[in-house]
């Protein structure tokens, strides 16, 4: 088995003091979250995260708060025994900043407990529903050489797993999660299986195409397993003693890389990936010490079997960058040694316009990282950084534990694939305006010199001729609704999650009043910034459920643009009062005045920080700011919902 | 490997397994000795086993485990 995927070796070590800091989490109160997330950080065996599984069970049990870590309960139905790897998932989640509850029902009850509205797993009320199903739960059946009967028997398992959907949906607001299949090792013709129909080989691939199809278009999330098997080798990932003996879908020795793979989807549904890929430059970038070796000395060529490997490394950074991870630099170098290859090394693939922030000094590490997050306004949490130094690594993990920092091996040919096998980024969908964001954070910096030009914040906003577009939730917005919802922390008053079903019901409820805000200048379209959601309330008013905004269009007032428009529509509903909470987490302070601002009146306060605010519709009047304003679609909302 | 060497692993991977540090184990040990030693924990004691000792153990020699005693023999026999 390749030990970097069975034993995921992009993550440290697991200490030897492992058993004693596991006890200490018994007296631990206050940083339980925190202590519990540091002791998953490392690559565990699955005893070791059987044991941690015990240790948050108990801690549970006794009342204990596992915050700031976000809770989530997934329901798991499976054709094989699973009692093994729900310890390994509660404990994996942990490493990935989630505090897993898992519903399982009893062995083999997949379609009772998915088509019977009132089954434990529909009666759990759960945030998702894994189907963690292998090809023996399948009804399949070979048909050599009849592709009629062979796409019959493909339709038919996507037909059972569409009604197993169905019944989930039909009873909660869970996501559901299904799995490819991993095809078994076994061949009957050889390499035939693939090109003759009906074969299990053939079957599995039509199935796995098919499934990824309903998907997509189903707002459902696939769990690729059949190229995690794959990636490890089918005869390594199926254990045919293990299936006979316990009814294990795979090898034992393959559950934590499982349990972490389903870890960082769970961890996507709630917008927990990395978003910026922080990038060391010597002997990570390109092979050498540009300091030493100067701008001809170092290896980054084409045909060099050393650059190669780093060109590897920045092709990968690209290709992140391409589907919307930002990139910076974080080196130590002295400023202008460290931009020359940028700018003059023909082989270099990676320019400086692809860098949002260029940090090269002789600080240390953390504090750069620092400096990072806060210029791009993102959490530590969703930095990743990539350096080939061990003692960088050790610094930035014991200063900053909350930044990513995959173990690097000694060979860097296999950097690239060290990074790629970490899933740091792994997402569950991806919007159009993916494709733009790290594009976005670069602008920012050009508007921020703007900025610095012009002056004045409203002769700055002026020149940026803004528009701002408001629509209702429809279809076409909805997987960038979902993904802010889940994504935003900073600019996000109450930090309600929702699920791809939960935003389709207010989408679909004419007493819900959403709103997805566009914003355009003169640099480019912003694509979708803001999303709010108004509940009715008493008679007469509408509780402000969800307001958030994407951080990189603070200082526009866009906020007043946005309640403008909220008044506007609760004119016309006949609701003469808004209702706002602020909910506090760790990670939303920047809105702590936000209604206060906007004219809003303290209603009350909680012990928690919470505070309570109302505002008259009929007096109330915002400032505006200078922008055009476009507002669309309601009239057709009320149309279709009618 | 003697006898000796083999139960000192032992009562590192019986520890492991199920999270006691006060596990010491004897020949006669079974499952009804040990709180949670169910068919699960079992065959992750099992796994944990072959894994310390680097041996596999076929499928009817672990139906024919009755105690640590028999696991150690098997142990010996492979080791």
């Amino acid at each position: 088995m390749n030990p970097l995927y069975a034993e995921l070796q992009w993550l440290p070590r697991a200490p030897a003091e492992f058993s004693s800091r596991l006890k200490a989490l018994g007296s631990s109160t206050d940083s339980l979250g925190r202590d519990v997330q540091a002791l998953a950080l490392p690559s565990l065996d699955l005893n070791q995260l059987t044991k941690l599984a015990g240790a948050i069970g108990r801690a549970r049990g006794e009342g204990k708060s596992l915050s700031p870590l976000t809770p989530f309960r997934l329901a798991v139905l499976s054709n094989s025994t699973i009692d093994l790897i729900v310890p390994a998932l509660v404990a994996s989640a942990a490493r990935h900043g989630i505090a897993l509850e898992v519903v399982q029902p009893s062995y083999d009850q997949v379609a009772q407990e998915a088509l019977t509205p009132d089954s434990k797993v529909n009666s759990s009320k759960p945030d998702a529903v894994l189907f963690a199903l292998d090809y023996r739960g399948l009804p399949l059946k070979l048909s050599l050489g009849d592709p009629e009967s062979a796409a019959a028997t493909v339709q038919g398992a996507i037909g059972y797993l569409q009604a197993l959907s169905n019944g989930i949906k039909a009873s909660t607001n869970a996501v559901c999660i299904f799995q490819s299949f991993a095809p078994p090792a076994e061949s009957l013709f050889g390499s035939l299986d693939r090109t003759l129909p009906g074969t299990m080989r053939s079957l599995i691939d039509g199935i796995n195409r098919e499934l990824a199809e309903f998907v997509s278009g189903s707002g459902d999330v696939l769990l690729d397993v059949a190229a995690l098997a794959e990636t490890v080798g089918l005869s390594d990932w199926h254990d045919p003693q293990l299936w006979n003996m316990a009814k294990f879908s795979f090898s034992d020795q393959l559950i934590p890389l499982y349990a972490d793979h389903v870890a960082r989807v769970v961890a996507a549904i709630r917008g927990k990936s990395g978003k910026v890929l922080i990038l060391d430059l010597d002997n990570t970038v390109w092979g050498g010490v540009i300091g030493d070796d100067g701008l001809d000395g170092i290896q980054i060529a084409q045909g060099d079997a050393r650059g190669e490997a780093h060109l590897a490394v920045q092709r990968l950074a690209l290709d992140l960058r391409q589907r919307g991870i930002v990139l910076a630099v974080s080196s130590k170098n002295t400023d202008e040694v460290a931009r020359a290859p940028f700018e003059k090394h023909p082989e270099m693939l990676l320019k400086l316009d692809h860098i949002a922030v260029f940090q090269a000094n002789w600080n240390d590490k953390a504090t750069n990282i620092q400096a990072i997050a806060e210029e791009l306004s993102l959490g530590l949490d969703a930095m990743v950084f990539l350096d080939d130094n061990p003692v960088e690594r050790g610094l930035v993990r014991k200063l900053l534990p909350q930044v990513a920092v995959p173990e690097l091996p000694e060979e860097p040919a296999y950097y690239a694939r060290t990074l790629a096998a970490g899933g740091y980024f792994e997402a569950v969908a991806f919007a159009s305006e993916d494709l733009k964001r790290a594009g976005f954070y670069q602008d920012n910096a050009r508007r921020a010199g703007l900025q610095k030009q012009v002056g004045g914040v409203d002769a700055y906003l002026t020149s940026l001729e803004m528009t701002i577009t408001f629509q209702p939730f429809d279809a076409t917005g909805r997987a960038r609704i979902v993904q802010l919802i889940n994504k935003s922390n900073q600019y996000n008053l109450t930090t309600r999650r929702y699920t791809d079903p939960e935003v389709t019901e207010a989408e679909n409820d004419a007493s819900v009043f959403t709103l997805q805000v566009r914003l355009a200048d003169i640099f480019g379209d912003n694509g979708m910034i803001s999303v709010v959601i108004c509940r009715p309330g008493e008679a007469g008013e509408w509780e402000i459920d969800t307001w958030l905004m994407s951080c990189r269009v603070l200082g526009r007032k866009v906020e007043h643009m946005v309640l403008r428009e909220i008044l506007g529509h609760a004119r016309v509903a006949g609701i003469h009062k808004l209702m706002g909470v602020y909910r506090p987490t760790e990670r939303n302070k920047l809105v702590v005045d936000h209604y206060a601002k906007l004219g809003f009146a303290k209603a009350g306060e909680e012990e928690s920080g919470l505070t309570r605010w109302e505002l008259l519709v009929e007096a109330a009047d915002p400032a505006s700011a200078p922008m055009k304003v476009v507002s669309q679609g309601f009239a057709a909302k009320e149309k279709r919902i009618a | 490997m003697d006898e000796r060497e083999i139960y000192a692993r032992l009562d590192q991977v019986f520890q492991d397994v199920f999270d006691e540090d006060s596990i010491k184990v004897v020949p006669e040990l079974s499952a009804k000795d040990v709180d949670g030693w169910d068919s699960l924990t079992h065959i992750r004691l099992i796994l944990t086993v072959e894994r310390a000792f680097k041996i596999k153990f076929s499928t009817s020699e672990i139906g024919k485990l009755e105690n640590v005693g028999d696991l150690v023999a098997l142990i010996k026999a492979r080791a």
